[in-house]
C-alpha cells in the first residue's frame, strides 16, 4: 500500500460532474484538486476515426467495460438478483468525460413542481397517491435554482426557442415549462423532413410542438469560461459517440481545455476508486487501486464522490458509511428512491424516404401538453406526465436495417425478409416518450450477496420493478403517440408499451438511473443536505443524479450540471471559507 | 502452430459489385467483370466452418433479385474476424458465475461465448452447404430459436451494413443496397432540403472519408 501526500480536495469521477467540480474549485481558490478516474485519457483527435456504428454503437466500445464490474438487477425482493451481462436498458460511460462523451445532448429543464413533488402531488391528489410513493421535495425552489440552469445552459451552449419568458407564454417554445430569465444561449437546430410532419400533425391535433433544446451547437458559440465551439454537422454520429469536431458539449472540450492550464489540478487515469477512507465521523481520503494493481491513499481534506449514480451509493456501502436503507422499515438512507425512467416509442411507417441517417443526437421536435402535471384530467390515476417527441439522431444502416410492418413478413429472415426490409427500409420514423418515473418505498439499491466485481467487491443490486402507475402513463402516452402517427399518414404504427409489464434488462430505455444518495430537507430520508453535502460528515460531498429524489421527465443531464454548479458555489464561497455543516 | 485455414471466393462474387443505383429501385445488380478466385486467411473458422457459415448467411441474407446477398458481401469474413477478436471471446461482457435460468427480460444469460456457440452450432450443421436452398432452409428454420441462429442473424445483417474495414460489406454491396452514404462528415447544407426524397450519393467508406487507415475493435491487441 502506497500512502500519497495529502491534498486539499479528490473526487472519485473524471466525468461531467467531477470535471465541473474541478474546474469550479481549481479555478476560483488556490486549493489542489486531484480527479481520479478508472477509465483511459480521451481526447477530441480519438474521435476523428470513431464514426463506427459496429464498435460503437452495436459493441459500445465507448461503456463501462462489464467483464469487470456490472450491476444486478431483481423485480421484487422476493426474487434473487441476475447480472446485467451485456448492455441493455442503460449504458454507463467511462473513461474522461464519462457518459458526459456520448450522451445525445438533450438539455430539458425539470418543471417547477418537480423540486417540490412530495408536496405538489399531496396538495393535488391527497390520499389518491397510492401509499407506497416515496417521492421527495428537494430542499429548494425551481425559482432559486434558476440562475443555475441559465449559467448551464450557457456553458454548454443550448439551442432551442424559450416558450415562457418571465411568466410570459411564447408560442413556438414549450409553453409548458417553468418561467426563463433569458432566451436559450442559441437557437434551435435545423428540422428534418420527419419533424416537420410531426410539428404539422400535432399543430393541427391542438398541440403545442417546440425544437427539443439540445447542447449539440446549432451555430459557431463562445460560452463564458471562453470556450468556442465550432456549430453541428448533422452527420448523425452522436448517441454513443464522441464528437469529432467538438460540436457536442463534452467535459474534454468544456472542462479539460481550462483544467489542464491550472497548476493546482492533477488527474490520474486508470486509478479505480474503492473505499471512502474515514474515521471518528470524518472523511480521509480515498482509497483506489491503480491499472497495475497496487492500493494507494490518497488522503484530502475534502472528499466528493462523482461517480456515475449507481457507483455513488456503492461507494458509500462498500465503505460502511451511513445506514443502507431498508425497505421492510422505512428506516436508513443509503440506496433509497432508486428510479429510472418511463420510456415508451412508437415505429410508424411512412409513404416517403426520410434521409434518417442525417441527424444529430438532441434534434427533435416535441410537445409537452402531457407532460409534468399538464393534461392529466382526463386520465385518472396518473400523477405525471412525460414529453412526446420525434428525434432525428441519426440511424446507422445496421440499427436501421429490418424494421418491418408487424404480420408482414413470416420470418425474420431469408428472401421474403429481405425484399420487406428493402421496401420499408428509411421508410420509418419513431414517436419517443420520456415521462417522469415517481420514487416508490420497494425500489432501491444494495449490495449483491452472490455476484462481485473483478477485484472480488459485492455489486450493487437493483431492486426495482413498474407498478399500475408506470403503466397508465405508458399507456397515456402511446395512446397519442398512436394518434399522432394517424395524423402523420403512417401507414402502421407499432407502440412497445409491453415494455412496462415488467422491468426489461434487455431493451434501452434510457442512461438515466437517479436516487441512491439522495438530497433532501431531512437526515432521516436523505444521504446529503441540498447542497450535496454529507449529513453526517461535512467533508463528504457527494453529487450527480444519486441525488436526485425522484426522475423528472425531461433528460437530466442539465439539472445535473445546474445541481453541480450550485454544489460548487456552496462549496467555494461558504464551506472553504468556513468549514462544517451548512445551514 | 496450427496450419492456417483459407476460404476460397470467386473474385467475381467478393467485392465485385460496384453497380450503383440511384433510384432504390429494385434492380439485378451486375457483377463487375474480374475473374479468377481470392484466397481468404481464416483467423477463427476451418475452412469447412467457414463454407457452412457462408452457406447459411446466404440463405439468410440471400442474392437475388433485390440485390447482392451475404456472399457477395463477404459476411463468413466479417464474422470469422469478429470471432476471433475480443467480442468472440467475450472479453467485454460479465462472465462470473454462478450461471443461472433467468427469464427473457434478462436476455442471454449462459456461459458459453460466441466463439463457443459458434463451433457447437456449426457442428450441428455439418452437411449444410451441400444441401439444397430449400433443404437448407428446413434446418435453419429447425434451429431458428437458438442462440447460435440468433447470432447468426444478427451477424449476418451486421456484415451486410458495417464499415469495410470490418471485413464484410464488400465493395460496400450493403450500403448501395440501401441506399447509405456511409459516415460523411456533414450533412448542414443537405439536412433541411431533400424532404422526403432519396438523398443518396455513392457510399465511401471511413478510411476513404478520413483518407487515413482505420481499423476495428476485433484488432485489438491484448
Amino acid at each position: 500500500m502506497q500512502q500519497l501526500k495529502p491534498v486539499d480536495v479528490v473526487i472519485a469521477g473524471g466525468g461531467f460532474v467531477g470535471l465541473t467540480l474541478a474546474k469550479e474549485i481549481a479555478s476560483r481558490t488556490p486549493l489542489s484538486v486531484v480527479v481520479l478516474e478508472r477509465g483511459k485519457p480521451r481526447k477530441l483527435a480519438d474521435y476523428a476515426t470513431g464514426m463506427d456504428e459496429l464498435d460503437y454503437s452495436v459493441r459500445y466500445r465507448m461503456m463501462q467495460n462489464l467483464s469487470e464490474e456490472t450491476a444486478t438487477h431483481r423485480h421484487s425482493m422476493r426474487d434473487s438478483a441476475v447480472p446485467i451481462r451485456q448492455y441493455g436498458s442503460f449504458n454507463p460511460g467511462t473513461g474522461v468525460g464519462g457518459a458526459g462523451e456520448h450522451w445525445a445532448g438533450i438539455s430539458y429543464r425539470f418543471y417547477p413542481e418537480q423540486f417540490r413533488l412530495a408536496s405538489f402531488l399531496r396538495e393535488k391528489f391527497g390520499t389518491k397517491v397510492p401509499e407506497n410513493v416515496a417521492v421527495q421535495d428537494w430542499g429548494f425552489s425551481y425559482q432559486e435554482f434558476e440562475p443555475y440552469y441559465w449559467r448551464a445552459e450557457q456553458m454548454i451552449g443550448v439551442g432551442g426557442k424559450a416558450g415562457n419568458l418571465e411568466g410570459k407564454q411564447i408560442d413556438g417554445g414549450n409553453v409548458f415549462e417553468g418561467p426563463r430569465s433569458h432566451e436559450y444561449p442559441n437557437p434551435p437546430h435545423k428540422r428534418t423532413y420527419a419533424t416537420t410532419l410531426f410539428e404539422k400533425a400535432v399543430r393541427d391535433l391542438g398541440y403545442h410542438p417546440y425544437p427539443v433544446p439540445t447542447a449539440t451547437l446549432s451555430r459557431n458559440y463562445t460560452n463564458p469560461d471562453g470556450i468556442a465551439r465550432s456549430g453541428c454537422q448533422y452527420c448523425g454520429y452522436c448517441v454513443r459517440y464522441g464528437c469529432m469536431i467538438g460540436a457536442k458539449a463534452q467535459p474534454t472540450n468544456l472542462l479539460m481545455p481550462l483544467l489542464q492550464k491550472r497548476k493546482n489540478f492533477t488527474l490520474r487515469t486508470g486509478c479505480s476508486v474503492r473505499r471512502v477512507l474515514h474515521r471518528d465521523g470524518k472523511a480521509e481520503g480515498l482509497s483506489y487501486l491503480d491499472t497495475s494493481g497496487e492500493e494507494i491513499h490518497q488522503p484530502a481534506s475534502i472528499v466528493i464522490l462523482a461517480s456515475w449514480t449507481l457507483n455513488n451509493s456503492r461507494l458509500l456501502l462498500l465503505s460502511k458509511l451511513g445506514e443502507p436503507y431498508d425497505p421492510a422499515t422505512g428506516k436508513g438512507t443509503v440506496g433509497r428512491n432508486l428510479t429510472h425512467q418511463v420510456s415508451q416509442s412508437t415505429r410508424m411507417f411512412l409513404d416517403k424516404p426520410m434521409n434518417s441517417f442525417m441527424g444529430a443526437g438532441g434534434l427533435g421536435t416535441g410537445i409537452s401538453d402531457l407532460d409534468g402535471k399538464e393534461g392529466l384530467d382526463a386520465y385518472p390515476g396518473v400523477l405525471r406526465g412525460g414529453n412526446i417527441r420525434l428525434m432525428s439522431t441519426g440511424e446507422g444502416p445496421i440499427a436501421s436495417f429490418g424494421a418491418i410492418p408487424p404480420g408482414e413478413v413470416e420470418q425474420e429472415w431469408g428472401a421474403e425478409f429481405k425484399k420487406a426490409a428493402l421496401r420499408w427500409h428509411d421508410r420509418t420514423a419513431s414517436i419517443s416518450t420520456e415521462a417522469e418515473h415517481l420514487a416508490y418505498r420497494q425500489n432501491f439499491l444494495d449490495l449483491d450477496p452472490a455476484y462481485t466485481d473483478k477485484y472480488g467487491d459485492p455489486l450493487t443490486r437493483m431492486t426495482l420493478d413498474w407498478t399500475e402507475h408506470e403503466r397508465a402513463q405508458g399507456a397515456m402516452l402511446t395512446g397519442v403517440h398512436q394518434k399522432i402517427a394517424k395524423a402523420m399518414g403512417a401507414r402502421a404504427a407499432t407502440s412497445n408499451s409491453r415494455q412496462l409489464e415488467r422491468y426489461t434488462v434487455t431493451s434501452y430505455q434510457s442512461t438515466h438511473v437517479n436516487g441512491g444518495a439522495i438530497m433532501g430537507a431531512s437526515p432521516e430520508r436523505s444521504v446529503v443536505n441540498p447542497w450535496l453535502q454529507h449529513w453526517q460528515m461535512p467533508n463528504l460531498w457527494i453529487a450527480g443524479a444519486s441525488a436526485f429524489p425522484q426522475n423528472g421527465s425531461g433528460n437530466p443531464t442539465l439539472t445535473i450540471l445546474a445541481l453541480t454548479l450550485r454544489c460548487a458555489d456552496a462549496l467555494v464561497d461558504r464551506y472553504i471559507k468556513k468549514p462544517g455543516a451548512l445551514a | 502452430m496450427k496450419r492456417r485455414e483459407f476460404i476460397t471466393l470467386p473474385a467475381a462474387s467478393l467485392g465485385g459489385v460496384l453497380l450503383y443505383t440511384l433510384t432504390g429501385e429494385s434492380e439485378k445488380l451486375r457483377a463487375q467483370a474480374s475473374s479468377g478466385e481470392i484466397k481468404v486467411a481464416l483467423r477463427f473458422f476451418t475452412a469447412a466452418e467457414a463454407r457452412v457459415v457462408e452457406a447459411a448467411a446466404e440463405r439468410i441474407f440471400p442474392s437475388d433479385a433485390s440485390g447482392p446477398g451475404a456472399t457477395e458481401a463477404g459476411v463468413v469474413i466479417y464474422i470469422d474476424r469478429q470471432l476471433a477478436g475480443p467480442y468472440g471471446r467475450d472479453k467485454y461482457r460479465y462472465t462470473k458465475a454462478p450461471f443461472v435460468q433467468a427469464g427473457p427480460e434478462y436476455g442471454y444469460q449462459g456461459k458459453e461465448n460466441p466463439r463457443e456457440i459458434y463451433r457447437a452450432g456449426v457442428a450441428g450443421l455439418a452437411d449444410f452447404a451441400e444441401l439444397k436452398p430449400a433443404g437448407q432452409d428446413q434446418k435453419l428454420r429447425s434451429i431458428q430459436s437458438s442462440n447460435f441462429f440468433k447470432l447468426l442473424r444478427q451477424h449476418t445483417l451486421e456484415g451486410m451494413f458495417s464499415d469495410p474495414m470490418h471485413g464484410g460489406n464488400a465493395g460496400m454491396a450493403g450500403w448501395q443496397l440501401i441506399g447509405y452514404p456511409g459516415p460523411l462528415m456533414s450533412y448542414r447544407e443537405e439536412i433541411d432540403k431533400n424532404y422526403g426524397e432519396e438523398f443518396r450519393r455513392k457510399p465511401m467508406s471511413l478510411a476513404q472519408i478520413t483518407g487515413r487507415a482505420v481499423t476495428g475493435w476485433e484488432d485489438e491487441k491484448d
